[in-house]
């Protein structure tokens, strides 16, 4: 089950002709695919597009009904190289993944697929994860477009755009043969806006009338030497033929006059950015009428030299905004002018920043800077020379602490790790690398374990180095969604074939949690249209490893640092690989919650639990803090004059994993937790049975107070 | 239009102006979506063009996150909007906790021309703050301070707390002080009726809703002051037996003796060890401190006096088993429990984590005894043995109860067992040291009262902090006999307070002995 459930947005999918659809940028993609008689559809989850996933999963009914398959690929390199049915069947295909990770990952079958052609419509989906938020290395997905020959759309980030765009996709593929990839940042994927519907359109051939007729062209396959003819056939074909359909229907757009002595060039994505600059310059109006030429490449890849120099013709001076590193478009383009002798000056990343998002600060910077050089009459007099003083905002860069993202509340992993630091304060400091995912937040404080990420399912791999083995053992962290992506073959098959004498734990939660809580082959819900229920502890034997142990409570904290303890100590050769297993906490509160108000509405008997801390017990060292991190194990203030440090405090929030205590127990802390279950809907004889032995304690407790002074609890 | 005619003083566009600029910086898991949502719903209900977006992904699960939206009214067409806040170009800032607000703030979306600032009040304590030994709690006030600066309009209350008092979380009274404050030119309805399509919690959220807009539109900035909670006075008589309470009077009569300045701490110091251990204890702990009152002198306010009044009380009131017995199994723990959880009269289990060591049941023998046993190795091996893992004791069944009633009941033989030597001899050195010095340089004493703050903990972290209270005190000769010693001692030990493994006062340490 995803974390977020599309099912009553997806009934706005039947929307057809006349209708306005309102709603997400996903949601709009998705809506575009049907009315443009796509025949399959896949991917694989991540931000920025792991809602698509969640939305086409959801969307699985209406997707039948039109005789569309959905296939949760196992990776971006499967999904990829799913659009090989686009290759000889006219076909229309779609798959989405999140870039530029994604596009890393299906590298080998885009190649492959792009020096075949395609025969059908082709369109890759990427969520562009650049900026504010990503989670990964900040690159573009737009050098793999170019190296591939891949066509790449950037359009406008507003839904009738973004909705147009997959249109011109799948015809610019068909036109060309080529794939396209359309790239949608993560706040396109996002934002919310109305289009006009069109019908959707059943695909004229499904894949299940194709399998009937198979068909195969030798000159398709990526062999010598078909595979020189297809380069030719990229350069003398398929190039121009997408050029002149970028050109005849007008894929890249103009706006404002079209006689100025200065112009703008931006990527699509960047489009409203620009125009809120000029807004803010005085140079636009609310609907984006400009009164600077802007022209708007929709079109990343390839630029049209001749759309180009009719752009530039008669311009003094030209900016380009082209957000991330290196400047591709800007390059191109200085290619253009040379070549064609073209006597524009060519301004980009001398006046905007190399590297990083283009907010609109820097956006507005960026153009006053152009606008000073080479049209200093058009900027408004505070721009030009400002000369009311800002403000004094007193500086709270000291104050404000960072809040990085961290485990949740009750997550299975946090006493993974805590378990971690307790080994190693016995051991000693190890080699860990992590791996992509939740855990991966074991690198910061409190637990700071593992240095390193090389990629999903590679976090064993990145240890191969260390395999030999020496005074300790190497310790490697694996998610189960990087497990069964990539981590399988890649990782504990490499540690089993290089006989490893290294440590792999498993992180197993159930799902595939940090991209959204979608299912994977070892998750334990029952999946209508997927097999789930596969052991990971088995796949791991059934590929040679000896030494497997399988935990499935990672909250007993004792347990876990004493298979750690073991993996790292015990004498068997070969890989050990410790299976922790817990369910990811936010998909189970979800499930379980409504389950257990209803419960408790309908009389049955139900113990809730939660942790609190005694007040005076706790003695404001915070140690548990540092072995937890949990939300809602927090601090308080006493008003009590005697007591200097705030005292740990257990907040509402708390969902009763037992972690605090655990750990308590697991470190040899302290007493001040206690786990309290209330009982709710009790039997008559727990009733009974409880007031009895509570009047007995209450007898002794009045019994002693009695005998000794006692002071009215001040708190 | 050429760029000729544009060079002409051209007018901006009016309607610019009709452009609303919103963001909610919020935690990750407090319901930014579901704001986000309803704001949406409004503008669309209100005849305004809108567009909402968000960066979701991993940076949801707990840590810092952004919403944006843009509205204004519907035209012939859609206005083109920003899908990013730009810094100096936001009108309504909602933070859902108080350091959001610094950090829009410090992030420049909150601007003296334009911006209103609607914030909660309460904290979300970040990692950074709650690992800290010590106090690591970041400063609301200065956000406080910077908001009434940086903010048009400001809107700062403890909305959180309100939500939940209306049984409801905290997106309702956020979005009950958006509709209050008046930042947008929508009627009350037309909020409520976003809440009502919504269809789910809907009375409980309509009530934080009402809750939080009436009190944005009266007092809507909570004075600092509200928010400190004033040290409850230890003036309630305590009860019990006629002759103990007499008892007790005779040691109030001798607080009332000492300095002025220090009879209230000593009140608060004279009840927490009578708590612990006996009004004969009480008697002990006075003795301590009018020796120290007696070295002490009016110039200097008392302040040695007040401080050894805290710090002894503390040190004099350890933590042992017998205590934390006495503690979990007092009559006001279990009420407090029973209501803290909301359990009403429905039946609470009870699960205390307690792992006792070799070294606290040694140190629960009889003085020579435990000394005895505690220099064997083989003997405290066998105790390890035994006793040494994790007990959950369930309070709640008379047999566990009993257990612990027993273990709490033994205040009387406390005195005789070994820890109770220990943490006496622990005691005197320290004190010595500290009346040896009230002389020569007095502020130097005080400080080395305030050293007695690193002590605390159980087991390991109990023996962790007291091995980082004795580098102080060494580190503390080192500066003795220098006239600006206190201050060395006094930053000694905020260093020690600084991290788990005393790094900071590692490299204090290498400071003072480098000049030293």
């Amino acid at each position: 089950m995803a974390e977020r459930s599309f099912k009553k947005e997806v009934e706005h999918l039947r929307q057809g002709k006349g209708e306005t659809f309102t709603g997400e940028g996903i949601l709009a993609i998705t809506k575009a695919l049907l009315e443009n008689g796509v025949g399959y559809v896949g991917g694989y989850q991540g931000a920025p597009i792991s809602h698509l996933m969640d939305v086409l999963a959801d969307a699985e009914e209406l997707l039948g009904e039109l005789g569309v398959r959905f296939e949760a690929n196992a990776s971006e390199a499967a999904a990829a190289a799913m659009l090989a049915a686009s290759v000889h069947y006219p076909i229309r295909g779609a798959v989405t993944f999140k870039g530029p990770v994604g596009v890393n990952v299906a590298s080998d079958a885009l190649a492959n697929l792009a020096s075949s052609g395609v025969n059908g419509g082709a369109l890759i989906i990427v969520g562009e994860d650049y900026g504010e938020g990503s989670s990964i290395m900040q690159e573009r997905s737009h050098p793999f477009a170019m190296k591939s020959q891949i066509w790449l759309l950037d359009p406008r980030p507003s839904l009738p755009s973004i909705v147009k765009a997959v249109g011109d996709g799948f015809a610019l593929s068909e036109a060309s043969n080529t794939p396209v990839m359309m790239t949608v940042r993560i706040r396109s994927c996002h934002v919310t806006g109305s289009f006009e519907c069109s019908d959707n359109v059943a695909p004229p051939l499904t894949v299940k009338d194709a399998l009937s007729n198979p068909k195969k062209d030798f000159n398709r396959v990526v062999l010598p030497p078909a595979a020189f003819a297809h380069e030719q056939d990229k350069i003398d074909n398929r190039w121009p033929a997408a050029e002149k359909y970028i050109i005849e229907h007008k894929l890249n757009e103009m706006f404002g006059p079209s006689d100025a002595k200065i112009g703008l060039v931006c990527q699509g994505g960047m489009y409203n950015g620009v125009v809120r600059a000029l807004q803010r310059l005085g140079l636009a109006d609310i609907y984006g009428n400009s009164d600077i030429p802007v022209y708007c490449l929709n079109v990343t890849y390839p630029l049209v030299s001749d759309e180009f120099a009719a752009f530039a013709e008669g311009k003094d001076a030209v900016l380009v905004i082209e957000e991330g590193q290196p400047e591709f478009i800007e390059q191109t383009l200085s290619t253009f002018i040379l070549r064609k002798g073209l006597k524009v000056r060519l301004h980009g990343k001398d006046m905007l920043p190399m590297a990083g998002e283009y907010t609109g600060k820097v956006m507005l910077d960026g153009l006053t800077a152009f606008l000073k050089e080479h049209g200093p009459d058009l900027l408004p007099g505070q721009a030009r020379a400002p000369n009311q003083p800002a403000p004094a905002i007193p500086d709270l860069s000291k104050t404000v602490p960072t809040r990085p993202p961290g485990f949740c509340t009750g997550c299975p992993e946090r006493p993974i790790f805590a378990a971690m630091k307790l080994v190693q304060e016995e051991l000693g400091e190890h080699q860990i690398t992590g791996d992509i995912g939740c855990h991966l937040f074991a690198c910061l404080p409190p637990f700071e374990v593992g240095g390193s990420t090389m990629g999903y399912g590679l976090g064993p791999a990145s240890n191969a180095a260390f395999d030999g083995g020496g005074e300790k053992r190497a310790i490697s962290i694996l998610g189960d969604g990087g497990f069964w992506h990539n981590g399988l073959s890649s990782s504990i098959g490499n540690m089993v074939f290089n006989k490893s004498d290294s440590v792999a734990v498993i992180v197993d939660n159930y799902y595939s949690a940090a991209t959204g809580g979608q299912d994977v082959l070892s998750s334990r819900a029952d999946n209508p249209t997927k097999a789930t229920q596969n052991s990971i502890s088995d796949a791991v034997k059934g590929i040679g490893v000896k030494w497997v142990r399988q935990i499935d409570r990672t909250y007993d904290v004792t347990k876990m640092r004493d298979t750690l303890r073991e993996a790292l100590t015990t004498d068997e050769p070969g890989p050990k690989i410790i299976v922790a297993s817990s369910e990811c906490m936010l998909n189970r509160q979800r499930r379980e919650k409504p389950l257990r108000n209803k419960a408790i509405k309908d009389g049955t008997r139900v113990e809730v639990p939660r942790f609190g801390v005694d007040e005076d017990i706790c003695t404001g060292d915070h140690a548990c803090i540092r072995l937890s991190g949990c939300p809602s194990l927090s601090l308080k203030k006493l008003d009590d004059p005697l007591r200097d440090d705030p005292i740990a405090h257990i907040d509402q929030s708390c969902v009763g994993c037992g972690n605090c205590g655990e750990v308590a127990d697991a470190a040899v802390l302290c007493p001040s937790f206690y786990r309290a279950d209330v009982v709710h809907n009790a039997t008559g004889f727990e009733k009974w049975w409880q007031g009895l032995s509570t009047s007995v304690i209450r007898w002794l407790q009045s019994r002693r107070a009695a005998k000794r002074l006692e002071f009215p609890e001040t708190v | 239009m050429s760029i000729q005619q544009a060079l002409a003083p051209r007018q901006p566009d009016e309607k610019l102006n009709t452009i609303i600029k919103l963001a909610v910086l919020a935690v990750g898991g407090q319901g930014g979506g579901v704001l986000t949502n309803w704001i949406e719903a409004t503008a669309r209900s209100q005849g305004y063009a809108c567009q909402a977006t968000s960066v979701a992904g991993v940076a949801q699960r707990t840590g810092a996150t952004i919403y944006y939206m843009e509205m204004a009214p519907m035209g012939e067409v859609a206005p083109v909007f920003s899908l990013a806040p730009a810094a100096g170009d936001v009108d309504v800032m909602i933070a859902a906790e108080m350091m959001e607000a610094g950090r829009a703030i410090l992030r420049g979306f909150v601007t003296p021309d334009r911006t209103t600032l609607i914030a909660s009040t309460h904290r979300a304590l970040a990692v950074s703050e709650k690992m800290v030994p010590g106090d690591g709690i970041a400063s609301s006030e200065e956000v406080r301070a910077a908001a009434e600066v940086a903010a048009d309009k400001l809107i700062l209350f403890d909305m959180d707390r309100l939500a939940i008092e209306n049984g409801s979380v905290i997106s309702s009274s956020l979005f009950g002080a958006l509709a209050g404050s008046g930042a947008l030119p929508f009627p009350r309805a037309a909020f409520e009726d976003a809440i009502r399509a919504s269809g789910k919690g809907v009375e409980a959220s309509l009530r934080a809703f009402g809750a939080a807009f009436e009190r944005a539109q009266n007092a809507a900035v909570d004075p600092a002051e509200a928010t400190k909670v004033a040290p409850a006075p230890a003036t309630a008589a305590p009860q019990g037996p006629a002759q103990l309470t007499r008892k007790w009077e005779a040691l109030t009569t001798r607080v009332s003796a000492l300095p002025a300045p220090a009879q209230e701490m000593a009140q608060h110091g004279l009840r927490k060890v009578v708590k612990f251990q006996d009004v004969a204890y009480g008697a002990e702990y006075l003795d301590r401190l009018e020796t120290i009152a007696s070295l002490d002198e009016v110039g200097h306010g008392y302040e040695l006096t007040v401080e050894a009044a805290k710090y002894i009380a503390n040190a004099m009131a350890y933590d042992d088993v017998i205590r934390v017995a006495d503690l979990k199994t007092r009559g006001a723990r279990f009420a407090r429990i029973q209501d803290e959880m909301g359990a009403g009269d429905r039946p609470v289990a009870l699960t205390e984590f307690m792992h006792p060591r070799a070294e606290e049941i040694a140190g629960m023998l009889p003085a020579t005894m435990g000394a005895k046993v505690e220099a064997n190795p083989k003997t405290m091996a066998r105790l390890d043995r035994w006793f040494n893992k994790g007990r959950h004791v369930r309070t709640h069944k008379l047999g566990n109860f009993l257990m612990l009633y027993v273990l709490g009941g033994l205040r009387g033989y406390r005195r005789r067992t070994l820890r109770h030597r220990y943490e006496q001899e622990h005691l005197t050195r320290w004190l010595d040291n500290v009346k040896g010095a009230v002389a020569q340089n007095y502020a130097f004493a005080v400080e080395l009262v305030r050293c007695r703050r690193l002590v605390k903990g159980y087991s390991d972290t109990h023996a962790r902090s007291l091995s980082k209270f004795d580098r102080v005190m060494e580190g503390a000769e080192l500066v003795r006999t220098r006239e600006d010693g206190a201050d060395w001692v006094a930053r000694l030990r905020e260093a020690a307070l600084k991290d788990e493994k005393g790094e900071a006062l590692d490299g204090a340490i290498q400071t003072v002995r480098s000049f030293a």
